[in-house]
């Protein structure tokens, strides 16, 4: 593994009932975040290509771990979403090195298909920023009920020299959706979009 | 007394490798059960509120269940606890203390006849507040190396109306723990203290 791993985090959210109207079944969410070394805090360095590499392990291995947290076969997973924190001696461009270039890959191998975009944010900020994964319909960007956000926070994390990645995988949309749009069983699933 | 209502319940898992120094051949782990739940006493003042103490039973031992679960099934590896409570701006702390009595037995319960207090605190706050929740050695409080905690919290809670409740288990000494003190290797396990 070329990442440096101080710390993994893994976070389940179950929603059993919201305004007081039971939710079934729950609707459950799973992140898992690797706090790693930045190889380039305090430095410009021209060429990213271990970060994108390092992005493409932890593509993998965040993953598993959230689905593994789940308790579910990738193939049952509905949503995801990425994102990355980095610590302040780094640059906002190092987030993107992990996260867009190799990242994808591995995370649509484990869980079958997902043909539309991972959807992403990235921030430069101090331990325990909190960070805010968008999420999205795997198959198709424009499921309504799917759009959604998780925020995790690791209070120790990043350090200055340090960079939080955070991949979310949930096995449904929303609590109550009831806003229209795409419904996931009118998915075409070929452009990605609907 | 009233039904516990669950809203919501999360967990946390943390996987320490390092802290800057050498990695740990078994890395800690760090594990929460939140749960948040409507306090039935909330936007007025009732003396007669002990009764629910007993109604949290239930939930506690599936909150400490869970887990042992998340940290891989067996209540042997777990070494440190602790408890706490955020309450929701319409309630009062003592409704936080609600949490002592089935929160500790519920641990104890699962974890066998662990013997030291379940070290706890508490507050009062909004959704996202944050609690640091103290955590020390199951059978021996004074084992210095255990003294630990883990910050705890959840974006949407807990609301005016409701309460979240937390259990924390840990695997073992701090990643780097080298400030002397009792060890675990020397407790003598008989008051819980050393």
């Amino acid at each position: 593994m070329k990442a440096k791993i101080r710390k993994i985090v893994t976070f389940v959210e179950e929603t059993r009932t919201e305004m007081g109207k039971p939710v079934n079944p729950p609707t459950r969410r799973a992140a898992a975040a690797a706090v790693i070394e930045n190889p380039f805090a305090g430095n410009y360095v021209e060429d990213l290509t271990e970060l994108m590499e390092i992005g493409e392990q932890l593509g993998a291995l965040l993953t598993e771990r959230a689905i593994a947290a789940l308790g579910i076969p990738g193939t049952s997973a509905e949503s995801y979403g990425k994102a990355a924190a980095v610590g302040e001696d780094g640059e906002l461009e190092h987030a993107a090195a992990i996260l867009h270039p190799k990242l994808g890959t591995p995370v649509r191998k484990t869980l079958g298909k997902g043909a539309a975009l991972i959807p992403s944010s990235k921030k430069r900020g101090g331990p325990g920023v909190a960070v805010d994964i968008p999420l999205g319909h795997k198959d198709a960007a424009f499921v309504r009920s799917h759009f959604d956000g998780m925020e995790i926070r690791v209070n120790d994390a990043p350090r200055a020299n340090e960079i939080l990645v955070a991949i979310a995988v949930t096995d449904s949309g929303r609590p109550l959706p009831r806003v229209g749009g795409l419904t996931k069983d009118q998915i075409k699933g070929e452009d990605g979009l609907r | 007394m009233p039904e516990v209502q669950l809203r919501k319940r999360v967990i946390v898992v943390e996987e320490v490798f390092h802290e800057g120094g050498p990695v740990a051949t078994v890395p800690l782990r760090r594990a929460a059960a939140l749960a948040v739940i409507h306090n039935p006493f909330a936007g007025k003042y009732v003396q007669e509120i002990a009764g629910f103490m007993e109604d949290l039973n239930p939930l506690g031992l599936e909150m400490a269940k869970a887990l042992v679960a998340a940290l891989g099934g067996d209540p042997k590896i777990v070494e440190g606890y602790g408890k706490g409570a955020i309450v929701g701006q319409a309630g009062e702390l003592e409704h936080g203390a609600l949490w002592h009595v089935p929160g500790g037995y519920a641990m104890r319960e699962i974890l066998g006849n662990a013997k030291a207090i379940v070290a706890s605190t508490k507050k009062v706050g909004g959704p996202g507040t944050r609690l640091d929740v103290p955590v020390t050695h199951i059978n021996a409080s004074y084992v210095r190396s255990h003294f630990d905690s883990m910050e705890v919290g959840i974006a949407d809670a807990p609301k005016g109306n409701e309460i979240l409740l937390a259990l924390v288990m840990t695997t073992g000494p701090r990643v780097h723990a080298r400030v002397g003190g009792l060890k675990a290797s020397e407790i003598k396990g008989q008051d819980g203290l050393r």
